[in-house]
């Protein structure tokens, strides 16, 4: 294990992303992720590489997909109205089936919302966001260790599948300093013979296109990306259970809330609350067949997240609606408390069941 | 004994544009100019939304069909990534010159080292007829029924007289295909300015004046004819930039 160093979520996905081959990024300012290409903008010249800080966000997923076409690792990052901006280039990049990394920091919603920390982008990133019929691969880092991770793994599940993938993050993980270990994760080479790089006479030309005005064809094309997605879910699902052996309660969250709620959990335990956590590492594919199966042997589900409820219907749908599922939220910036969690906890405590 | 024969740089697909259209006279200059520069296996083109969106099934190299007005930045992507690449852009009135303003403007202000093909026909062809940016005062199209009128709506933007103001733009030249003087013109433009960017000198743009016979309502002759004396003398034909114009002199 390499040596910890203690760095900033933004800086340490960065420097991930260069490690994990990343070799051309392009941003745009927006708070809380500038950090991102700020770091970028000092590393990317002194190993040779791209920084370029483009006139918008629609221009540098456009770039994105530029870099891509042209067979090579490309990332971009931003926060949440950046998100939307890029999600017309997301769309092409789904349609066109390019590899790309996309990090979204997100920040409280909608319209120009505020700068502070928040989750409410999870419908953006796990139902579309752009138009048309596309999933993205959606990571949910819950650590500065994680960015790191997760950056590589987002770089290999794009290639592999030729995927967008979402590092959905926020304001706390990208901006908190924790001790973190850089090492190389998975560094596995992908063909890219679609590349359009120039024919150079050896090949036939390639060809980078979403557009079909033969529906006949275009359905196909969708049909054909779904059987891709279900692939994805059927291999590429990540969750972690804290504390569910015994649970009666199940909470789930992500990221920066995952936190908050292990706190929660430790001391409903000290109160003698057998409450525990399915932690979806990938928002999509989500963690269902993990949730349907807890919901044979816990009396409630929380779903904790920052944000008017939005990952609550996912809980929902996983579980069939087959136990009841409360909704422990803050949005628009402000993050629960462990106390405030703890409260939901001891409701939930009261449901049927073990009373 | 061939004395004229279709370029290696054009597939052998037939072009679906409309009878007296001037996109194939351009499509063909382009590839002619990459053949005899020797770069078609090396070149990439980006071809956006509008009229010549299918551009991809006619240029017989590696082609990426871009969102509407994105396509400088999609080839900045390319050309960044493979430097080594021939990369150009191939770009409507609509496309360029409203919905891609920034990103034609930003391209130009970082000197990208691309070629961009400006095809201006006043007009949006593809949806039917729409007052473009470059429709000229009072032109009459389906959304300028009464003509353009420049106290609403405003005027036509004149794409090389405002990025000949950009420092960072290398060579910007204004051509048309009405006649074969000026399609002899325009295929020096387009070969010069693919020649720049293969010596790494950085931003071109040829805006070509192009006809669009269905959407005027006029005949293809009628058509070059109205380019000529509507078109040309709101936007005069020329080279409006070019940084190395006293290198190529000698």
């Amino acid at each position: 294990m390499a040596e910890k160093v203690l760095m900033k979520g933004n800086e340490a996905l960065a420097e991930a992303a260069i490690m994990a081959g990343c070799k051309h990024y392009v941003g745009y300012p927006i708070t809380p992720q500038t950090e991102i290409a700020a770091y970028m903008s000092k590393r990317m010249p002194k190993i040779d590489g791209l920084f370029l800080q483009a006139e918008s966000e629609i221009a540098a997923i456009n770039m994105v997909i530029g870099v891509s076409s042209s067979g090579h690792r490309a990332m971009t990052s931003s926060s949440s109205p950046g998100i939307s901006l890029k999600s017309e280039g997301i769309s092409y990049l789904a349609g066109c089936e390019l590899p790309a990394l996309i990090v979204n920091v997100q920040r409280g919603g909608p319209g120009l919302g505020g700068i502070q920390p928040s989750q409410s982008d999870y419908f953006q990133a796990t139902k579309g966001g752009g138009h048309g019929d596309y999933k993205l691969i959606v990571l949910a880092p819950a650590s500065v260790q994680e960015m790191v991770d997760l950056t590589f793994k987002g770089f290999d599940l794009a290639d592999k599948y030729r995927m967008q993938t979402m590092i959905l993050t926020d304001g706390t993980i990208g901006q908190m300093m924790e001790p973190v270990s850089l090492e190389k994760g998975i560094l596995n080479e992908y063909d890219k013979s679609w590349a359009t790089n120039g024919t150079r006479g050896k090949r036939e030309r390639n060809i980078i296109n979403s557009l079909s005005l033969d529906a006949q064809e275009l359905e196909q094309w969708n049909i054909n990306r779904f059987e891709k997605y279900k692939v994805i879910e059927e291999n590429e699902v990540m969750y972690e259970e804290f504390m569910m052996d015994d649970a009666e309660i199940c909470i789930v969250a992500f990221g920066i809330s995952s936190r908050v709620s292990k706190n929660a959990i430790m001391e409903a335990r000290k109160q003698g609350i057998k409450v525990g956590m399915i932690r979806p590492i990938t928002l999509w594919p989500f963690p269902k067949k993990a949730l349907l199966k807890a919901a044979d042997k816990v009396k409630a589900f929380i779903s904790v997240e920052l944000s008017m409820g939005q990952m609550i219907e996912d809980v929902e749908l996983a579980i069939k609606c087959k136990k009841p599922v409360l909704l422990c939220n803050r949005t628009g910036g402000v993050i629960m408390t462990p106390d405030e969690v703890l409260e939901k906890i001891k409701e939930a405590d009261k449901i049927g069941g073990n009373d | 004994m061939v004395v004229f024969d279709k370029p290696n740089g054009l597939t052998d697909a037939p072009f679906h544009y409309c009878p007296g259209c001037t996109h194939g006279i351009i499509h063909r200059l382009v590839a002619e100019a990459l053949d005899e520069l020797g770069v078609t296996d090396k070149t990439v083109g980006v071809a956006p939304v509008g009229c010549s969106v299918f551009a991809y099934n006619y240029f017989n190299c590696d082609m990426i069909q871009a969102a509407h007005g994105r396509a400088p930045a999609v080839a900045t992507g390319v050309k960044r990534g493979e430097p080594d690449c021939i990369v150009f852009t191939y770009q409507g009135d609509g496309d360029l010159a409203a919905i891609g303003t920034a990103e034609t403007v930003h391209a130009a202000a970082r000197n990208e080292n691309i070629t961009v093909i400006f095809v201006n026909n006043a007009i949006y062809g593809m949806t039917g007829g729409q007052m473009a940016p470059t429709s000229l005062p009072n032109q009459v199209t389906q959304t300028s029924p009464y003509g353009r009128d420049v106290t609403v709506v405003g005027y036509p933007v004149k794409v090389c007289e405002m990025l000949s103001q950009i420092d960072g733009a290398t060579y910007l030249e204004r051509v048309a295909v009405n006649d074969v003087k000026n399609i002899r013109n325009a295929k020096k433009a387009i070969k010069k300015a693919f020649k720049y960017q293969m010596e790494g000198k950085g931003f071109s743009l040829v805006e070509v004046l192009s006809t669009c016979p269905t959407n005027w309502g006029k005949t293809p002759k009628e058509s070059l004819k109205w380019l000529e004396e509507n078109m040309k003398p709101y936007y005069p034909l020329g080279v409006y930039k070019d940084k190395f114009a006293n290198e190529e002199a000698k």
